[in-house]
């Protein structure tokens, strides 16, 4: 089962990380982000689970409060965008583009 | 049994997943997809012996975070979220290869990497455990965590707050919403 929830794990990164690559919506990338925290978790899980120590599920709980406040920042970012460009598709948002 | 409430969970994990990543035009469905996934991680942690994790998987995730996300895009008013006509195909296909290969490459790693699974200890993933590890040997990281929950609050709430009013002629106006739209 550890083998499998590490597979899973990185299942779920890689399409975290496509979403986040590939999708316009800035809301959307925000949740692809929080699916790859999560993976992460679930990969801390299962080694914690291998070697019997619960040190790996303190991290996890670290990494959901992480994850907690960036959704709070991003999301206040996202309104702040909003009200100022009327949008959040993020190929519009490319002042700092190189 | 719990071999099947594994693959299960994990396939409602991975369906949840790619419905998010895959559903263009509705925001709140990919948002609600997002919630099966976590809901089904909570089950896998459940299985993997981490009870107090799955527990907080739930509130926090599915509880919390996906209803701040539903609330944003409720507030925003972004039930169907149509762009014109994507550009970059080729930054995107790059993206999607690097992605697939680096999976493959990691998929092919994991079978027979890991030894048994170590015997459980009495306890083992419970709230009793994991707060001793928390309040003795990871206190500090405890505190500095409450730190940056207070800081992330204050800079969302300045964030998102509306700026007072100014004066017309302001060329920062947005054009009103029904305009937009």
């Amino acid at each position: 089962m550890i083998e499998e929830a590490v597979a899973l794990s990185g299942i779920l990164f890689a399409i975290g990380a496509i979403g986040a690559l590939v999708r316009r919506n800035v809301i959307v990338v925000l949740m692809c982000i929080e699916l790859m925290l999560n993976a992460v978790n679930l990969a801390l899980v299962a080694f914690s689970r291998l070697w019997a120590d619960a040190t790996g599920q303190v991290f996890v709980m670290m990494v959901i409060v992480v994850a907690a406040a960036e959704v709070a920042v991003g999301l206040g970012i996202v309104i702040a965008l909003f009200r100022n460009r009327e949008s959040v598709n993020v190929e519009e948002v490319s002042l700092l583009k190189w | 049994m719990s071999e099947v409430l594994f693959y299960a969970f994990a396939a409602i994990a991975v369906a949840g997943a790619l419905g998010m990543v895959l559903n263009l035009h509705n925001t709140v469905a990919a948002a609600l997809s997002l919630v099966g996934t976590m809901v089904a991680l909570g089950g896998l942690y459940v299985l993997l012996e981490a009870y107090l994790i799955g527990v907080l998987q739930i509130l926090v995730y599915a509880g919390a975070i996906v209803v701040v996300f539903l609330f944003v895009v409720m507030l925003l008013n972004l039930r169907r979220d149509v762009f014109p006509a994507g550009r970059q195909w080729m930054t995107k296909g790059l993206a999607l290869g690097i992605s697939l290969v680096v999976l493959v490459r990691f998929l092919r790693l994991v079978p027979g990497s890991f030894g048994e699974p170590a015997a459980l200890p009495e306890g083992f993933g419970g709230y009793r455990e994991i707060g001793a590890r928390l309040f003795t040997d990871y206190v500090l990281a405890f505190e500095v965590t409450s730190l940056l929950l207070l800081a992330a609050m204050v800079g969302a709430v300045i964030l998102a707050k509306r700026e007072p009013s100014e004066p017309d002629g302001d060329p920062r106006t947005p054009v009103s919403r029904s305009e937009a739209s």
